[in-house]
């Protein structure tokens, strides 16, 4: 062990905060002297490493299983900055741990992207993993779906306790037969997350896609039809309802109803994910119930996640959409009713370049209201889509900044909401930084 | 504003469709990847500007194959995907053939681009037949062509998309390449060419979807349609302003 690399990492840290630099760079520089310093630390925390992985909801899942567990008293580690691959989760230890290298923490709860959770596990073996869905997204990446699945699946092949998984997702249910087929020394114990019978509609996956329209699906589905609930296993957390404030988990047995800041069906599904990550950690140890659903109650969004920020006295919402699926529930979770609706689609590298994913949203929630403004790089891909769908829409700017300006004029008094890609959504946040507080991304 | 285009025949009230135009899905369950279904919903909307009756069917594996059909679309797939359809594909092999023989419109993009053809050679080690409607052999590489592609064709003028596959394509003497390539790799990294055309059959690897931002493909499907059924084609004026705009917009991004 080489004890400067810590003060050297830290100073590279600071340096490079100054200068306004990149936030991995200091990983970087650690990684190469000191190979073996994300390891070790890590490997000192009693409670030992939880990855959350999957293609949707990791940010605003991973906030609120840290919320759930500093409920019960405990330090949780996190890569809070979006730092979401290996080099920025060294990146982030550097700025926690202190010049001796130790970390303050019982617990890391990390936030990785799937590829990178890959060569993660393969250095860090995390004693737990909760692994959320495997949609469709940046194909132009991962190539397909298929692969995407098995991404995952080295994940949990490498969790040394417990895997939590998403009952619902049959790609990430089918995992708990692959772990048991594994020729390992030991397996992982598996526990699920699921949503009640009544819920199951809103979540339609990839593979149903296409059958809301056609002739309805006959059997090489690979999901359960709605109202066949034969083959699934329990689960340790369902969620049962989800009411316009508030929404019930079921658990231990017993249902519990608690009030919701989160906003989306899907992110009160996730909250269903966090909490039995939450008790997987917390094992048989005890649990304070009321502490923890009152934290559930009060996680707030993550950034662009159904974040709400207040422009001329009105609410504005961002919904960061970033997949068919994704934008799907997103349009059915935050009804047209009543708001004034911009949309911003940016296709950079982080967006995805393919914009075919556009087609395969259905934008007739969006006929009655229509859309004010269309914006972003691809915005009159965007237009071509809804005139396709017969969706009525108003101004088409590609420049975000022009685009917002005639959007927040043009519909003062109005509650607003934008559907917005990675790095549009960036580019707003910049713009309304200077007319409202935006929250500050670290 | 110009998105809720109707019927875009200036008719009155009462007015008469020039007749159904039924366009058949192949596979949608199974080949549907990269928004393959804006190709059918391009053309069942533009079937209406036009001024015909659009019919949208679909065939799945098992099901049965109906008999008048006007227009085939076929899309990509995942490898499994491409696994579960082979058996069923193979036996409408025979009818397919006779369609596009006989002249019916069809477009196949991607993954059954591939299996129209005569077969794909997988980068593991099997190979995968097709159903030879196409003078086209594939072989799966390591390497996966991925990004916007510009090609320019005599027949439908610049054709923009975006191209993800690991299959290389060859084409034989029985195709006309669809474009040739200005951005992109097409086919395969070699020949600078871009899908295939048999009769009337357009193939292509192109994703984006294909036929919103190339709407002569789609109108080149729907007037052959009319004519083979009806014996002409009266087009109707359909509002393409966001199609050249979106053109022109995704001309100029990077690969």
């Amino acid at each position: 062990m080489l004890s400067f690399s810590v003060p050297l990492g830290k100073l590279v840290r600071t340096l490079s905060r100054l200068r306004g630099g990149g936030s991995a760079f200091p990983g970087l520089v650690v990684e190469k002297i000191d190979p073996r310093f994300m390891q070790r630390t890590l490997a000192s925390l009693p409670h030992g490493v939880a990855v959350v992985s999957g293609t949707n909801g990791k940010t605003t899942t991973t906030k609120m299983v840290v919320e759930l567990l500093e409920s019960q008293g405990l330090k949780v580690f996190t890569n809070r900055s979006g730092s979401n691959f290996t080099r920025g989760v060294a990146a982030s230890l550097l700025g926690e741990v202190d010049w001796r290298g130790r970390l303050d923490a019982d617990i890391a709860i990390l936030e990785l992207d799937e590829a990178h959770a890959v060569h993660f596990v393969n250095k860090v073996p995390p004693r737990y993993s909760l692994l959320l869905n495997v949609l469709r997204d940046q194909l132009d990446r991962f190539g397909e779906i298929d692969k995407t699945a098995r991404l995952l699946e080295h994940i949990a092949s490498k969790t040394t306790d417990t895997v939590v998984l998403n009952r619902e997702d049959p790609r990430v249910a089918r995992i708990a037969k692959t772990i048991n087929t594994l020729d390992a020394v030991h397996h992982p114990e598996v526990r699920y997350f699921g949503l009640d019978e009544s819920l199951r509609s809103t979540f339609p996956n990839d593979d149903e896609m296409r059958t809301g329209s056609g002739p309805s699906p006959s059997g090489t589905s690979v999901a359960a039809a709605p109202g066949e609930t034969v083959d699934l296993p329990d689960a340790d957390v369902v969620l049962r309802r989800v009411g316009a404030q508030d929404a019930d988990f079921e658990f231990d047995g017993k249902t519990v109803t608690t009030t919701m800041k989160l906003r989306g069906v899907y992110n009160i599904f996730n909250a269903a994910a966090a909490l039995s990550l939450t008790r997987a950690v917390l094992g048989t140890g005890p649990i304070d119930t009321p502490k923890l659903v009152k934290a559930l109650g009060d996680v707030a969004p993550a950034f662009g996640r159904g974040e709400s920020l207040t422009v001329d006295g009105q609410p504005l919402e961002l919904v960061l959409v970033k997949n068919p699926s994704g934008f799907r529930l997103g349009l059915k979770s935050f009804p047209a009713g009543g708001y004034a609706t911009m949309i911003a689609i940016n296709d950079n590298y982080a967006d995805g370049r393919d914009m075919s994913w556009l087609w395969d949203v259905e934008f007739e929630s969006l006929r009655e209201g229509g859309v004010d403004v269309l914006t972003g790089v691809r915005a009159y891909d965007m237009a071509l889509r809804l005139q396709y769908d017969d969706v009525p829409f108003g101004t088409v700017e590609p420049d975000i900044t022009a685009a917002l300006r005639t959007f927040i004029d043009g519909s003062r008094g109005k509650p607003k909401r934008i559907f917005c890609t990675y790095t549009s959504m960036l580019a707003i946040r910049r713009e309304l930084a200077k007319i409202t507080i935006v929250e500050v991304v670290s | 504003m110009t998105s809720e285009t109707q019927p875009a025949t200036p008719q009155s009230e009462g007015q008469s469709s020039k007749g159904t135009i039924r366009v058949l899905q192949l596979y949608p369950r199974e080949m549907n990847i990269y928004g393959d279904w804006g190709n059918a919903l391009v053309l069942k909307q533009r079937i209406k500007w036009h001024g015909y009756t659009p019919e949208l069917l679909e065939y799945n594996v098992g099901d049965d194959f109906p008999d008048d059909v006007d227009i085939i679309v076929g899309g990509g797939g995942q490898d499994s995907g491409q696994l579960v359809i082979q058996d069923d594909l193979q036996a409408r092999a025979d009818q397919l053939r006779e369609l596009a023989d006989n002249g019916a419109p069809m477009l196949v993009i991607c993954g059954l681009y591939q299996l129209f053809g005569k077969f794909f050679k997988t980068s593991t080690g099997p190979t995968i037949p097709g159903i030879g409607i196409l003078d086209v052999e594939t072989q799966g590489t390591d390497e996966r062509l991925i990004g916007n592609v510009i090609m320019k064709s005599a027949e439908f003028g610049d054709i923009m998309g975006y191209e993800n596959h690991s299959g290389q394509t060859t084409l034989g003497p029985g195709v006309q390449p669809l474009g040739t390539v200005t951005k992109g790799a097409g086919n395969n990294s070699k020949d600078g060419h871009e899908g295939a055309r048999y009769n009337n059959v357009v193939a292509s690897y192109l994703h984006g979807s294909l036929l919103p931002k190339n709407p002569a493909i789609a109108d080149f499907l729907i007037r052959t349609a009319a004519e083979r059924k009806f014996g002409t084609f009266v087009p109707g004026s359909p509002d393409d302003d966001y199609a050249r705009l979106a053109r022109e917009h995704a001309a100029r991004r990077p690969r």
